[in-house]
């Protein structure tokens, strides 16, 4: 079957069987490897990406429930060939140590400043709570999000 | 990669019906059970797949004929968000907020949730604690089941293959209170060890009445626990009440030991859980 959909703004259409995988479509068929693969069965968050600006594990997403959504993965944040706001503040507060973990940090931390984010301790947590990170035990990817909520803030009040 | 079984994608309720009627199909909906299954880790992978994600008619929150109706869709995101919800059933979104993180509530169904018939689905006692329907469609029509009735079996529902769950209907009762409770390993991301709701009608320092007690991660399917029903019913939230409660509950109880819990714990802790319960209604 053949989907059509939008990956980080640009249209793509691919051949491939409807159970297949969003997260092995965006990385076996369309060659974007920044999207990772931890558990395979959303219990890490490695794969987390963005359908229609909601947070999800592109391993439990079928493609066939793709076609004609808007999907966003770690490579759509950077703007101008540079790092976003969000990226630039996980290199600033030391957020990222093996990065296996990071695209999928990000996607949930976008998802999350996306909807208006503060940053409140508690609340980043729960916005992360199905991100697994081994190296780093949070306190620095809060800080992270922290900052870049912040930062949003300061440029847009409202 | 998994295995790709072939997939339909059902574009209205008549093709969904007409595939399921011609031969077996594992619907799909939000997938996070499904996915995983067909990574070939939990058993067979399905021959065959209906999609049913595109099927908006089985989306959305209402109340009507004193009920609050939630479609089989509804996302555990759209349950938290939904002031319906908030006002008439605040323990359905307490519940799904514990369920997963924001990735699995996002896609995760309500109706997903009582068709994969899991013991440790968290949303399951509470249809058992509100009396709740669910409506089940095939092309032969549609016919209601008593939360009671739906799971008979350790994950075996009364769905027949050819059928759909539609919607699940909570009827609305006046001054019924109804709680959640979940022990799990943390609070994201957790299988529950043992999860509990409780309803019941009547004020604070009044009697109870109609009380229902059903829990989950207890038994091969969620239950109900009469003889604790049997204790609370009529009785008022005091300090003696919820002793005798949650010592008939630890009578009750016969879980397994299993990879998430103990039996031992699994008992104590419910009771544990129940008795803390009682003394924050009863404000002592």
């Amino acid at each position: 079957m053949s989907y059509r959909f939008f990956v980080n703004g640009d249209p793509v259409e691919v051949e491939v069987p409807g159970m297949r995988r969003l997260l092995d479509v965006l990385r076996e068929d369309l060659g974007l490897t920044g999207t990772k693969e931890g558990c395979g069965e959303g219990e890490c968050g490695a794969c987390s990406v963005l359908l229609d600006g909601a947070v999800v594990d592109s391993c439990l997403v079928p493609v066939c429930q793709v076609g004609g959504t808007s999907v966003r993965t770690v490579e759509g944040l950077a703007v101008a060939g540079g790092l976003n706001d969000l990226q630039a503040a996980f290199l600033e507060a030391g957020g990222a140590q093996c990065g296996i973990c990071t695209p999928g940090m990000l996607m949930a931390a976008e998802a999350y400043l996306g909807a208006g984010g503060s940053r409140d301790e508690e609340a980043i947590r729960e916005a992360i709570a199905g991100n697994l990170c081994r190296c780093t035990g949070y306190t620095k990817i809060i800080d992270a999000i922290a900052l870049a909520a912040e930062q949003r803030r300061a440029a847009d009040p409202h | 990669m998994p295995v790709e079984p072939p997939v339909v994608s059902a574009q209205s309720l008549d093709e969904a019906y007409a595939a399921l009627a011609e031969s077996p199909h594992q619907p799909v909906a939000g997938g996070t059970d499904l996915l995983v299954q067909i990574t070939g880790e939990l058993g067979e992978p399905p021959d065959r797949v209906l999609d049913i994600w595109g099927l908006d008619e089985l989306r959305g929150i209402g109340v009507e004929a004193n009920a609050l109706v939630i479609g089989a869709l509804t996302t555990y995101t759209e349950i938290r968000r939904s002031p319906l919800v908030s006002e008439f059933l605040p323990a359905l979104a307490d519940a799904s907020a514990t369920i997963g993180a924001a990735q699995i509530q996002n896609r995760g169904t309500l109706g997903g949730n009582a068709v994969n018939a899991s013991p440790a689905g968290d949303t399951l006692p509470i249809l058992l604690a509100t009396d709740a329907e669910l409506v089940l469609g095939s092309a032969r029509g549609e016919r209601s089941v008593p939360a009671a009735e739906f799971w008979p079996a350790y994950r075996r529902t009364a769905r027949a293959e050819d059928e759909l769950l539609l919607r699940i209907r909570f009827p609305l009762v006046a001054d019924r209170q109804v709680r959640f409770r979940k022990v799990g390993t943390r609070r994201a991301q957790a299988i529950s060890k043992v999860m509990l709701a409780l309803a019941w009608r009547g004020e604070r320092d009044e009697a109870w009445t109609d009380v229902r007690l059903a829990l989950g991660s207890v038994a091969a399917t969620p239950i109900r626990a009469a003889r604790t029903e049997a204790v609370l019913e009529g009785a008022s939230p005091t300090a003696d009440t919820a002793a005798a409660a949650a010592a008939a509950l630890g009578e009750e109880l016969d879980p397994i030991d299993d990879v998430r819990s103990t039996a031992d714990y699994r008992r104590a802790v419910a009771a544990r859980v129940l008795h803390r319960l009682i003394r924050e209604e009863g404000g002592w």
